[in-house]
């Protein structure tokens, strides 16, 4: 059976089990000294122990079972070939397999000259069909041998109820904990890959290095083309980038939300702010194609017409495109905590005849310094990882300048092309793209939990 | 008057200017702000909006049997691969009879979309009986008709500039003049699936593999996200250091760049265990980790805003506190949760870049039927979109920007209405 028609008769089964366990709880119940039923939980609560023993351990085999079985199969099909065909470069095996797959799948077999081939698609699709028997049967002899255990627990003492609400609160536990397993996940697979890559390039060189030219040779015996792995032209054009956009949301950001917070009465309070969250909601996709087809081309031209050379490509167009993109993320977390300083700080500051900018930029802004320096932290991590804007409006080649009219390329835009192309998986070029993920990865993790620090800190100031 | 006095009233009108001034600039960076929406709103509708309407062209198409080597006594299987791109080329063969230069010739044959055959494929095999009739038709035009048509080439410039050449203009014009050119609205945009010719492209194809995306992102992260919140606000012991551990990943895990979710997708979903690349299965566990966050952040809030006198009759009642969290606490929490989770699905329904690690950037033919199709979806159709080449996919792209934010002003629109509906302050 496929997946689904599995999935589909374990929950009709679940819910037979339930109304089944529902009656036998009541057929089995016998009543107190005062006339009232005496099973312990509610007879539904029967149901739903049967269902959970019923259902949970073959949920469990069947998410196993499918994680594995294909990996299984591939392996156990290529250990069916030839010795000389097993023989070949992991990379060419799995093409062959691919191509044996894709040959089972088709249903042409008969049609297939080489012999090797057309025998292995065969094995192949016996073997997946075994899986698919072998776990069909196996999943559901598990639920129905756990239906029938728990079908015999029901009893009036039965604390039907503990045992499903234990239940329920463990998978809570298990759900909360997605959020650690996510991050293992992130900082396994980065780490792994880069550990793997750094035994082919040294760490010293791609922290270190100025050069950065990922083409690594097709051939051995091509010339020039051994790729170099320096990172430092990626940083800085990030950095570059970063900084034209934060040059932009600063300013703009942070005297919105002192407008907004200090100066404007509540209609244009209740109207400005969702729309300045709009920019924040607008897909990145949608600022990169702004960038590439309008701003960079007006740079350009603008550039031109006052003498100055600027590249298509500019640092300038794609900064600022992303610095009207994290505006609302400074005006929103500085408005935050202008909005935290106490009135009574403002009030004494009018007593002693300052005037409203006076107090905004002598008392407000110094005593929500820490809050905003926060934000402005975390709008920073937010450009740095900001990938659609770059990949489509700045430059692809790795250019070593702090010249915002010039093309320079970002982490992001190298790990996309590194990753889109077809290639291997196992060739330097894409695993330097894990390696420039785990350094996005620290550098925006450092970022946000000196960011959050700051900002608690600042919070329990006035509290 | 005292001396300090005189100082201060001396100042007052410098200072006046200067709060004067300040206030000014706080204006202008909200005008600013506002400036740089409305400029990249207008461009994007400006160059958007006549995508929607498409150039078609009547043809006189004689259904001759012998062009088409079929005769009425056919099988639907030659019928199906008749020779019907034969009796388009004859049809502007003999619309235009002066033509004879082999360029001018291809020129011409590329006037109407290869589409034509397939259209007239279907019509005959739907209707056998128009064999050896003479019909007219619209088929699609070619993308660079329909650029002209709507105005985008400039035929005063120097012929070596354009796309479309003189003698394609006198075509165009005798086109024009006889009115088989026509400008209609664009179905193909809704109804076709992706294409390499502009004008059979449509965004069928990624708006079902946005939908199927996101109904996998929508049932993986909604339940997994409520239970998540329900135990960190409700059960979760107090200075537990696993819970703490919990609550720090969340936190953090929200402000992760999303590319590198991408790359986890990569690693961990496609290399480990084997998920099939590019399909909304991947996309949808992929963009579930990642609203995981947000969804958890926005449910907490909402289960923290249910006052703590009904969870506390509750369990005066006798109900257990696995009862009072499904009875009470979720059911007044629900529209807080649900307006978090459409808050979260639109957050997803935008993002593109982890999409491109895991293989959705495929070019895809075909409408996906299912979660384990090769599918796109539409944020990444915009940016395949805004790659190509041709001038007449620059407007689609942003017709189909358009149609994406359609529907994130849509799903924002309806959790707002949530919120004021119901939302009830305790």
């Amino acid at each position: 059976m496929p997946i689904n028609t599995i999935l589909i008769t374990l929950v009709a089964l679940l819910i037979f089990g339930y109304f089944l366990g529902r009656k036998r709880s009541l057929a089995v119940a016998g009543s107190t000294a005062k006339g009232y039923s005496d099973l312990h939980s509610l007879p539904s609560y029967y149901g739903y122990m049967v269902a959970v023993w019923a259902g949970i351990p073959a949920l469990i085999i069947l998410l196993i079972w499918s994680a594995f079985s294909s990996s299984i199969v591939t392996s156990m099909t290529i250990s069916g070939l030839p010795e000389q065909m097993q023989a070949q470069s992991k990379q060419q095996l799995g093409l062959v397999m691919n191509e044996i797959k894709n040959l089972a799948n088709s249903g042409l077999i008969a049609n297939e000259t080489d012999p090797i081939k057309q025998a292995a698609a065969e094995h192949y699709q016996k073997l997946t069909h075994i899986n698919t028997m072998a776990k069909t049967v196996v999943v559901f002899v598990i639920a129905l041998i756990g239906l029938v255990l728990a079908m015999r627990l029901i009893k009036p003492e039965t604390r039907a109820r503990n045992i499903v609400e234990g239940v329920i609160r463990w998978t809570m536990i298990i759900c909360a904990s997605i959020a650690i397993l996510t991050t293992v996940g992130i900082v396994m697979s980065v780490l792994f890959e880069s550990l793997l890559f750094f035994t082919s390039v040294s760490p010293i060189e791609f922290l270190f290095g100025t050069k950065w030219s990922p083409q690594t040779s097709i051939r051995t015996d091509q010339v020039g083309s051994s790729g170099s792995f320096g990172a430092i032209p990626l940083f800085v054009g990030t950095m570059l980038i970063s900084a034209v956009a934060l040059c932009i949301a600063v300013p703009v950001g942070l005297m919105s939300a002192i407008y907004l917070s200090e100066y404007a009465n509540k209609n244009i309070r209740a109207f400005a702010k969702p729309t300045l969250e709009i920019l924040a909601g607008i897909p990145t996709v949608v600022y990169g194609f702004f960038a590439a087809l309008s701003v960079a081309p007006f740079i350009r031209n603008l550039g031109e017409s006052i003498g100055l050379d600027v590249a298509s490509e500019s640092a300038l167009a794609a900064g600022l495109v992303m610095g009207i993109m994290i505006i609302p993320f400074v005006s929103s977390l500085s408005d935050d905590v202008i909005s935290a300083v106490p009135q009574a700080m403002r009030d004494g500051s009018f007593g002693m005849g300052a005037t409203k900018s006076e107090t905004i930029r002598q008392v407000i802004i110094p005593a929500a310094l820490p809050g905003i320096v926060g934000g402005i932290l975390l709008a920073a991590s937010r450009a740095i990882g900001e990938t659609m804007i770059v990949v489509m409006a700045a430059g692809l080649s790795a250019n070593l300048t702090i010249n915002p009219l010039e093309a320079v390329t970002t982490v992001t835009v190298q790990i996309v092309t590194l990753l889109t192309g077809d290639q291997e998986f196992d060739s330097p070029k894409t695993l330097a793209a894990f390696a420039l993920g785990l350094g996005l990865f620290v550098t925006t993790l450092v970022l946000n939990i000196v960011a959050l620090h700051i900002i608690r800190k600042y919070r329990e100031q006035y509290e | 008057m005292k001396d300090s006095t005189k100082i201060i009233k001396a100042g007052l009108n410098k200072r006046y200017a200067r709060e004067k001034r300040f206030k000014f600039f706080g204006l202008c960076s909200i005008i600013l702000s506002f400036a740089f929406l409305l400029i990249l709103l207008s461009t994007i509708v400006g160059r958007g909006l006549p995508a929607f309407q498409q150039t078609y062209m009547k043809l006189d198409v004689t259904l001759d049997e012998e062009t088409l080597g079929v005769t009425s006594n056919s099988s639907s299987k030659e019928l199906f691969s008749a020779k019907y791109d034969k009796v388009i080329r004859n049809t502007l063969y003999d619309m235009f009879p002066n033509v004879s230069d082999r360029k001018e010739k291809r020129a011409l044959r590329n006037i109407v979309s290869n589409s034509a055959a397939y259209d007239l494929r279907d019509k005959v095999i739907a209707n056998p009986e128009l064999l050896g009739t003479t019909q007219s038709y619209w088929f699609l035009a070619k993308d660079d008709v329909d650029v002209y048509m709507k105005g985008n080439i400039d035929r005063n410039l120097p012929e070596s500039d354009r796309r479309i050449k003189d003698f394609q203009l006198v075509w165009i014009d005798r086109l024009i003049a006889e009115d088989r050119l026509e400008k209609r609205f664009n179905t193909v945009l809704f109804n076709a699936a992706d294409s390499r010719e502009p004008e059979q492209a449509g965004m069928r194809g990624a708006i079902m593999g946005s939908f199927l995306t996101m109904l996998v992102t929508l049932l993986l992260s909604f339940p997994v996200a409520v239970a998540a919140a329900a135990y960190l606000e409700e059960f979760a012991p107090q200075n537990n250091r696993w819970v703490d551990l919990i609550e720090v990943n969340i936190n953090n895990l929200a402000a992760v760049p999303s590319i590198v979710f991408g790359l986890l997708g990569l690693a961990v979903f496609i290399n480990f265990f084997g998920v099939p690349r590019s399909t909304p299965l991947i996309g949808g566990l992929v963009l579930s980790l990642m609203t995981l966050p947000t969804i958890i952040i926005a449910s907490r809030a909402a289960i923290k805003a249910v006052p703590p006198s009904i969870k506390e009759a509750a369990i005066g009642m006798g109900a257990s506190p696995v009862q009072t969290l499904f009875q009470h606490t979720l059911p007044l929490a629900m529209p807080g949760i649900l307006t978090g989770t459409i808050i979260g699905m639109a957050q997803a329904l935008g993002e593109t870049a982890p999409l491109l690690m895991i293989g959705m950037v495929a070019f895809v033919a075909e409408v996906p039927g299912g979660i384990f199709d090769p599918a796109t979806v539409m944020p990444v159709q915009i940016y395949l979109w805004s790659d190509s080449p041709e001038r007449a996919f620059t407007e689609r792209t942003s017709a189909a920007i358009m149609v994406l934010l359609a529907f994130l002003i849509v799903m924002n629109l309806i959790a707002i209405i949530l919120r004021k509906k119901f939302e009830r302050r305790w």
